[in-house]
C-alpha cells in the first residue's frame, strides 16, 4: 500500500489538565497506531509519554483509547481506522500520568486482595496432576495479559466510579481461574459476593468486547461466578435439598483461614 | 491547531481524559433489539387481551387443521371474570415465558443498554442526567430491585415446562381432521410451528443458568463418573450457548411470527397451504 500522510490527535497533558494535539505523519505498510505514536516520538516531539514494551500484543502496556474506542495501539492497524485523522487518548478511568499513560496501580491493589491458589493440608506440596477435561475451562482464563482494557471500559468503574465495590472483569477472570480449579480448597463466593461486588455486574459484555486476548468474560467468567454465588446465597430449593441431604454442601475452607500476609498489599 | 479539551482552571490533580465520540457503528445492534423488542411487547399486548383468534381447533373452514397460538398455550378452559370482564388465558400463560426472558442473560444485557442506557454503548458516556444521578450510587444486580434476577434458574424450569408443551403443540398440527377421522398431513403452519419451537428449544436450552446446571457447577471433571458425564453435557451446552443471543431473538420473533400466522389463518385473511 502507498503512503500517505495522515493526522495524529494524540492527547497531551496529565491530571491538571490537557488538550489533543495534532501530528501529521508518513504511513508506510502494516504500520500500526504504536508505530505511528514511535515517529512523533522519534521526528516531532521526544516529549510525548506512552508505555509500550512488546509490540505483539502481549504485554498489555500499550491500552490506549484509539478514535474513543479502548484498544491496543500495537494492535490496532492504522488503515483500520476510518478517515485520514485517528484520535488517540489515554485510558479514561485511571488517574492520569502523563498524556498517554496513566495510573493503572488500582488494578494491582485489587488483585492483591484475591488470595492465592490455596490447596487443603493434605494436597499441599505433593505432585498434583491436573486432566486435560480440567485444564480446558481454566487455560482461557491464563491468556489475560493484564491489559486492564475491560477494566477500563467497565461502566462500573468508568462512569458509575464504583472502584470502592467492585474489583472489575479481570478480577473476575482471575477469581474464576481459582474458583473453578479442582485443587483450591477456598470458598471464594464469599468474597464474590462481598468486597469484590460481581452483583454489581449487569452483564452488558463491554469487557468482553474490548479484550484483545478474546477471552469471554462475561460469558465464562463472571456468568459462571454469578451463578455459583446464586447456589450458595440465593437458591431456597438448594438450601432445603441440602438441609435433607439430597445434595452435599461443598466443603471450603472460609476466607478467614487465609493468612493476612498473603493479601497485604505491598506497596 | 491544538483542540482545548478541558478547562485549564480545573483543579489540580483530578481531570479525567477526554471523551472521545466512537465513531464507528456502536449502536446498531442496541437500536435493533430496541426496535423488535418494542414491536414484540406493543403484539403480544394486543394480543394477549384481545382473546380470540389464536386456535383453528380442527374447524372445517380451516382445513381440520389444529393450530394452537404459542401465546395461548397450553388451552386453559377457564372462564375467570373479574368485575364482569372475561379475563384472557395469556394473561395467565405470558408470565412464565416473558420472566424467563426478562431475567434471561442474554436479554439483561440488551435490556440495560436499550432501555435502561446502562451503558448505552462500550466506552459511551451515559447520557445525562442519567450519569450524574448514577455516579457512585450504582447499584446493580447487587442490592434490590436487580437482585431478584438471581432467580433466573427457577424461570428456566418453568419454560422449559412449556417447551414440552409447545412440542405437544406442533405434533397436533401435523394432524388434521377430516369428517370423524385424523390424519397425518402438513401444512404451511405446521413448518411454522416446527420452526418455531425448534428455535425456542435451541434458546432455552443453551440458558446459562442451565449450563451451570448440567456441569458448569463442578470443579473437577475427571474426579468422578458423574463429573465426566457433568463435562460431556456442559460442553454440549456450552456449544449452544454460544450462539444464546442469537437463538434468543431469532425465537422472539419466530413466536410472533407464529401468532401472527395463527391470527391470519383464524381471522380468515389468510388460507392456511396445505402441502398433504
Ligand atoms: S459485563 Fe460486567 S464486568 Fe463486563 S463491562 Fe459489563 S458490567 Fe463490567
Ligand atoms: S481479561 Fe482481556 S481485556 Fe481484561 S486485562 Fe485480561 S487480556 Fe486485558
Ligand atoms: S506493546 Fe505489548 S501489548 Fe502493545
Amino acid at each position: 500500500m502507498a503512503s500517505k500522510t495522515i493526522t495524529l490527535r494524540v492527547f497531551r497533558g496529565d491530571d491538571k489538565g490537557g488538550e489533543l494535539v495534532e501530528y501529521k505523519v508518513e504511513t508506510f505498510e502494516n504500520m500500526v497506531v504504536l508505530d505511528a505514536i514511535h515517529k512523533i516520538q522519534a521526528e516531532q516531539d521526544s516529549s510525548l509519554a506512552c508505555r509500550w514494551n512488546c509490540k505483539a500484543a502481549k504485554c498489555g502496556s500499550c491500552s490506549a483509547e484509539i478514535d474513543g474506542k479502548p484498544a491496543l495501539m500495537c494492535k490496532t492497524q492504522v488503515h483500520d481506522c476510518a478517515g485520514d485523522s485517528i484520535t488517540v487518548t489515554p485510558l479514561r478511568t485511571f488517574p492520569l500520568v502523563k498524556d498517554l499513560v496513566t495510573d493503572v496501580s488500582w488494578n494491582y491493589r485489587m488483585a492483591a486482595k484475591i488470595p492465592p491458589l490455596t490447596p487443603t493440608k493434605e494436597t499441599a506440596g505433593k505432585p498434583f496432576n491436573m486432566q486435560q477435561i480440567d485444564v480446558d475451562r481454566v487455560q482461557e482464563f491464563r491468556k489475560c495479559i493484564e491489559c486492564f482494557l475491560c477494566q477500563n471500559v467497565c461502566h462500573i468503574l468508568r462512569d458509575h466510579e464504583r472502584t470502592d465495590a467492585f474489583f472489575g472483569p479481570r478480577q473476575m477472570v482471575r477469581i474464576a481461574s481459582l474458583e473453578m480449579h479442582p485443587m483450591d480448597s477456598l470458598n471464594r463466593r464469599e468474597q464474590l459476593k462481598g468486597e469484590a461486588g460481581v452483583g454489581f455486574c449487569n452483564i452488558t459484555k463491554c469487557c468482553t468486547e474490548v479484550c484483545p486476548e478474546s477471552i469471554h468474560i462475561t460469558d465464562n467468567a463472571i456468568i459462571p461466578l454469578k451463578e455459583r454465588v446464586v447456589d450458595d446465597y440465593y437458591d431456597p430449593v438448594r438450601k432445603g435439598l441440602i438441609a435433607i441431604g439430597l445434595i452435599k454442601k461443598r466443603n471450603k475452607a472460609p476466607l478467614s483461614s487465609v493468612p493476612n500476609d498473603l493479601t497485604k498489599i505491598i506497596s | 491547531m491544538a483542540v482545548q479539551t478541558s478547562p485549564p482552571a480545573a483543579a489540580a490533580g483530578s481531570q479525567k481524559a477526554p471523551v472521545v465520540k466512537r465513531t464507528d457503528n456502536w449502536w446498531g445492534g442496541t437500536l435493533f433489539f430496541f426496535i423488535v423488542f418494542s414491536a414484540f411487547g406493543a403484539w403480544a399486548t394486543f394480543r394477549a387481551f384481545q382473546n380470540g383468534f389464536y386456535e383453528t381447533a380442527g374447524a372445517s373452514q380451516f382445513g381440520g387443521a389444529y393450530y394452537l397460538s404459542p401465546l395461548y398455550s397450553p388451552t386453559l378452559r377457564l372462564s375467570t371474570k373479574i368485575a364482569g370482564f372475561n379475563i384472557s388465558p395469556a394473561l395467565f400463560i405470558l408470565p412464565f415465558p416473558l420472566c424467563f426472558r426478562l431475567s434471561c442473560y442474554y436479554y439483561r444485557k440488551m435490556l440495560y443498554r436499550a432501555y435502561g442506557a446502562d451503558p448505552l454503548g462500550c466506552a459511551i458516556a451515559e447520557p445525562e442526567p442519567l450519569a450524574s444521578m448514577r455516579r457512585k450510587k450504582y447499584k446493580g444486580e447487587k442490592y434490590f430491585p436487580l437482585v431478584v434476577q438471581n432467580f433466573h434458574r427457577y424461570a428456566f424450569f418453568a419454560a422449559a415446562i412449556f417447551i414440552i408443551m409447545l412440542w405437544k403443540d406442533t405434533i397436533e398440527s401435523f394432524f388434521f381432521k377430516s369428517g370423524d377421522s385424523m390424519h397425518f398431513g402438513m401444512g404451511l403452519g405446521s413448518i411454522v410451528f416446527l420452526t418455531n419451537v425448534v428455535l425456542l428449544s435451541c434458546y432455552t436450552f443453551s440458558c446459562h443458568s442451565w449450563r451451570h446446571f448440567v456441569g458448569g457447577n463442578a470443579d473437577c471433571y475427571s474426579c468422578s463418573v458423574l463429573n465426566q458425564t457433568k463435562h460431556g453435557l456442559w460442553k454440549k451446552v456450552s456449544f449452544i450457548n454460544e450462539k444464546h443471543g442469537t437463538f434468543a431473538m431469532a425465537s422472539l420473533i419466530s413466536v410472533a411470527l407464529t401468532d401472527v400466522y395463527v391470527f391470519l389463518v383464524t381471522s380468515g385473511h389468510f388460507h392456511d397451504i396445505r402441502f398433504f
